[in-house]
């Protein structure tokens, strides 16, 4: 079916829409081993600039794997990945960090903030390796702490947050560096059900005001919040109606 | 397509990150940085030692044996057919032309059996009998050439050494021997029931200690009154350093038909007293303080791989939030370097406080080279930078997407 289709690179498609922000084409991702474990079969999926979208599936099913390659963290074996109309294959490890330092947000389930920055250091530190010049990061970090609605705690240390506000500045620094696209890897998996209800709220109002965004999860409730939905089995993924 | 320009990550980012990486836990950075700072600080103080006791031994020398010579008719068995060689009456004047030499002075000790030396000329056959000065007779240069200093009154004058004027400078203990306190009320002494008005009193002398305890007068006075044969020795102050040029030309220069009958000591020059001091630094303090330092390096090497272990969460997030392997491995290196270099600064420091302890505590003066301080703080950073390697490739080769799982 990928032989179909003609290559797209930066250009609008036969449609006349905006060039997909990702446009994954026959990826697979095999982990070469005693037994080859087969992570990704056959993978085509495509976001649009604004999308909202999850991918739902059993752990195990390669969600992981796939947000890993949606990432640039893991390169596929088989297939094609554009990112923002960018053939990533041949891009070298400096070039695809870069672009992942400037292109694209990570939310993970364990946070992942320094315990010893406050909350303003850490959602600076989002800006450190993208480019941002090194004057205007505390004033953006500031801005970004504004738009989760985190700024009474601009000063804390994350040790002394709730899970919520953890995550809330996690956001804050994934999106402080303007992403085109954010990718949560299970935002909620280590929150109750009320402060997951609040993070859905944020990542909602962050993809009404344009930024795109990638969910990968195993809650039903967190995929039914996303307007697109992917299931995972198999390491196939299928989009849901 | 991304261009690597604009304002990426650079020096006061990467310094910025290692010195917040470091000081979230102070308590592990001490002990770290301690054995750097004891290697260091041996090392420094172990040098500082040795420079402050070199330059107290160069002072010494200085003072005596750097600059002071002396040249004597060698004590030769002849027999019947040589004669002993003789040093000029003139040689002072001859060898204070020489280039190098600062001063010269003959002095001779003038042997008189049972001499009879007092301050008044009455001799009291009652009196008893009292240790003597000696007496001696001494050119107008030997002030300067044995670095003399005078309490009273002045040296012996080239007018008096023309003249062959009865005049006498006291050294110290024979002042005291005579009763002689003061000069410019214009006293006597009598040699032989001679009197020689003393115009001096002699106080300190770094050569010839035997002038401290004589009635010195003029070397003519002498050859006229005691029928003095030849002058005994000939002493010299030389430039710091121009002892071995100055010996090599003085013999020939005061008896050029028999130079080689002189015994001539003359000073080393001041490298080689320093040479000789330096290969006396206590090698026992180096290798101390070079086993110190690699244990330091050690230290590091295993701290900074367990801070990489334990920050493989960090590790990922940084690779997500868009550093590359260099930017992580320098953030390590540079870690472990801000380890080394402030373990080095403290061993410097602490250097420097022995020496200058061990200064004080002796009354020498501390001397020590700044630019090896300045050069052991950084030897404790290279050390750092070096410890700092294996772990920061280690790092930098952790894959992101499993430094994020594993160090959840």
């Amino acid at each position: 079916m990928s032989t179909e289709q003609p290559p797209a690179i930066g250009a609008a498609d036969a449609f006349g829409a905006p060039p997909a922000l990702v446009r994954l084409d026959g990826v697979a991702r095999s982990f070469p081993g005693a037994t080859t474990v087969l992570a990704l079969r056959d993978v085509d999926m495509v976001i649009h600039q604004g999308d909202y979208v999850s991918i739902m599936g059993p752990s195990g099913s390669g969600k992981s794997t796939l947000l890993n390659v949606l990432g640039l963290l893991d390169r596929p074996t088989v297939g094609r990945y554009e990112l923002d109309g960018v053939d990533t294959a041949p891009l070298k490890d400096r070039d695809r960090t870069r672009l992942r330092g400037r292109r694209l947000g990570f939310v993970f389930q364990a946070f992942h903030l320094l315990a010893r920055r406050s909350v303003l250091e850490n959602v600076a530190l989002g800006m450190t390796y993208s480019g941002v010049p090194r004057g205007q990061r505390r004033g953006r970090a500031w801005r970004a702490l504004e738009r989760v609605s985190m700024t009474h705690r601009a000063s804390f240390y994350p040790t002394t947050l709730s899970g919520g506000e953890r995550q809330r500045v996690a956001v804050a620094r994934a999106v402080a560096g303007e992403p085109a696209l954010l990718l949560a890897d299970e935002p909620t998996g280590n929150l109750d059900a009320a402060t997951s209800a609040e993070v859905l709220e944020l990542l909602e109002d962050l993809n009404r005001s344009g930024l795109a965004i990638a969910v990968v999860t195993h809650d039903p409730e967190v995929s039914a919040a996303a307007r697109r939905r992917f299931a995972m089995r198999d390491g196939r993924l299928r989009e849901e109606p | 397509m991304i261009r690597p320009r604009g304002d990426r990550f650079g020096a006061r980012d990467l310094f910025g990150e290692s010195v917040r990486g470091l000081a979230g836990r102070p308590g592990r950075l001490a002990l770290t940085a301690l054995a750097v700072v004891l290697g260091i600080g041996s090392l420094t103080a172990t040098v500082g030692f040795a420079q402050t006791g070199a330059r107290q031994l160069e002072a010494t020398f200085n003072a005596v044996d750097a600059v002071h010579g002396v040249v004597r008719p060698a004590e030769q068995d002849y027999g019947a057919a040589g004669a002993q060689a003789v040093l000029p009456w003139d040689g002072d004047q001859t060898a204070a032309r020489l280039n190098g030499v600062e001063a010269a002075g003959l002095v001779t000790e003038i042997e008189l059996t049972a001499p009879v030396i007092a301050a008044a000329p009455v001799h009291d056959p009652m009196a008893p009998p009292t240790r003597a000065p000696g007496v001696m007779a001494a050119t107008p240069g030997l002030l300067d050439a044995v670095s003399g200093t005078l309490g009273q009154g002045v040296w012996l004058t080239g007018f008096h050494e023309q003249a062959a004027l009865p005049v006498a400078v006291l050294g110290r203990d024979a002042a005291t021997l005579l009763g002689v306190t003061r000069v410019d009320n214009q006293p006597s002494v009598f040699i032989d029931e001679r009197s020689y008005t003393v115009v001096g009193i002699l106080d300190r002398v770094e050569r010839v200690s035997g002038l401290l305890n004589a009635v010195i007068v003029p070397q003519s006075t002498a050859r006229a009154v005691f029928g003095l044969a030849a002058p005994g020795g000939l002493q010299v102050k030389v430039a710091l350093g121009a002892g071995p040029m100055v010996g090599e030309v003085i013999t020939t220069a005061l008896s050029p038909n028999d130079p080689s009958g002189f015994e001539v000591s003359m000073p080393l020059p001041p490298s080689k007293v320093r040479q000789q001091v330096t290969a006396d630094v206590n090698s026992l303090f180096v290798i101390l303080g070079l086993v110190a330092l690699a244990i330091g390096a050690v230290t590091i090497a295993v701290v900074t791989s367990l801070s990489v272990i334990e920050r493989r969460g960090e590790i990922g997030l940084r690779r997500a939030l868009g550093a590359t392997r260099l930017n992580v491995a320098l953030q390590f290196v540079a870690e472990s370097a801000v380890v080394g270099l402030l373990g080095g600064l403290t061993g410097a420091a602490a250097g420097v406080f022995a020496t200058v302890g061990l200064a004080a505590a002796r009354q020498w003066t501390p001397v020590l080279d700044l630019r090896l301080v300045g050069a052991a703080a950084l030897t404790g950073c290279l050390v750092g930078v070096l410890a700092g390697l294996t772990p920061a490739i280690r790092a930098a080769n952790l894959e992101p997407a499993t430094a994020l799982q594993e160090g959840a």
